[in-house]
């Protein structure tokens, strides 16, 4: 009896750390999306406001608080891509869209290698096969590298 | 000199100093003693049912933590802060998360499963604004009994300095008459 206990005891924690490891290796997943697929808050800035060129769509993959407060003048509300509805909605949103069209996501709800709704949000456009992704670097949050550098800003819905 | 021809500029002079002295007080007394800003009050609904004011709470060390269930870093600190409000909590202290969530759902199963043992309400961009703006999280405010802000954390904070900070309030914020709630 002792040894079943034991061994139960012994898989628990197995099973226990393998789950820390699992949420460890998520929470810091945006630290994955290569340095080649991110644009920097800077050069977004000039993006959006020349007057060439194809604008891209801006989609922001984060909290409807956070974006309601502050957000991307044009950058449209998806969800947080962290979740399943906020995945697909964002899949709805870019269905019709040429897979060349230029797309650039962005959260900065938390510190970049916090961030849980770039990564899924990229890996979801780059499997349904969109070639000019970009992803917006926000190192801290969205206040402080995007708002407090006097970068345009709406609010509301 | 003819005393008569000082009494205008005299006069003059008392009159401008009244003036000063008198704006002079009025602006400071719409100062804060210690110079940190009133918190600004706010009801919101809590997960747990009702509505909560942050000033019922006034008198004591509150703690105000805007966080988010899909935010590690908020994830983290949330035991840390289950302890301290244990620590305490019977010395005039309390923690109020606002969660900043976009609905109540995952926040009352959080709410549930870390057997959190303060009050979490649902926030919003309003209260976000009023705060300064709370664009990115967590983000925590430390108001002492006299209902202002002593301090403000962006990011996760060790939780050594909430400590620090919330033993240092509670022996030397008084609580105040002036009314900001």
């Amino acid at each position: 009896m002792n040894g079943v206990l034991n061994h139960g005891k012994r898989v628990f924690a197995w099973g226990t750390a393998a789950g820390m490891l699992v949420s460890t290796v998520l929470a810091y997943q945006a630290n994955l999306i290569p340095a080649s697929r991110l644009i920097q808050p800077d050069e977004l800035v000039k993006v959006l406001q020349s007057s060439q060129g194809e604008k891209p769509v801006v989609i922001q993959v984060g909290s409807h608080v956070l974006y309601t407060q502050a957000h991307i003048p044009g950058s449209e509300y998806i969800g947080p891509a962290s979740s399943d509805s906020g995945l697909q909605q964002l899949r709805k949103r870019v269905e019709s869209l040429p897979r060349n069209r230029s797309i650039v996501l962005y959260c900065g709800c938390c510190p970049w290698s916090h961030c849980p709704n770039v990564k899924p949000a990229d890996d979801a456009l780059e499997a349904l096969g969109f070639t000019r992704v970009k992803i917006l670097y926000i190192a801290n949050n969205f206040g402080a590298d995007w708002v407090d550098k006097g970068y345009p800003v709406a609010k509301g819905d | 000199m003819n005393p008569k021809k000082l009494l205008i500029p005299v006069l003059a002079f008392g009159v401008v100093l009244g003036i000063y002295l008198s704006a002079r007080s009025r602006f400071l007394s719409q100062l804060p003693a210690s110079g940190a800003a009133l918190a600004p009050d706010f009801s919101l609904p809590s997960v747990a049912g009702g509505r909560l004011a942050l000033s019922a709470y006034r008198g004591k060390v509150v703690l105000l933590d805007f966080w988010a269930t899909w935010c590690d870093p908020c994830r983290d600190q949330i035991p840390r802060f289950v302890d301290l409000q244990t620590k305490f909590g019977n010395r005039g202290f309390q923690i109020i998360g606002v969660s900043m969530d976009d609905g109540p759902e995952p926040v009352l199963d959080f709410y549930q499963r870390f057997k959190m043992n303060y009050p979490v309400v649902m926030g919003n961009a309003k209260i976000g604004e009023l705060y300064g703006g709370v664009l990115g999280l967590p983000i925590a405010f430390l108001v002492g009994r006299d209902g202002r802000i002593y301090a403000k954390h962006t990011g996760a904070t060790d939780i050594s300095v909430f400590e620090k900070e919330i033993l240092n309030l509670l022996q030397n914020s008084a609580p105040s008459n002036q009314s900001g709630w």
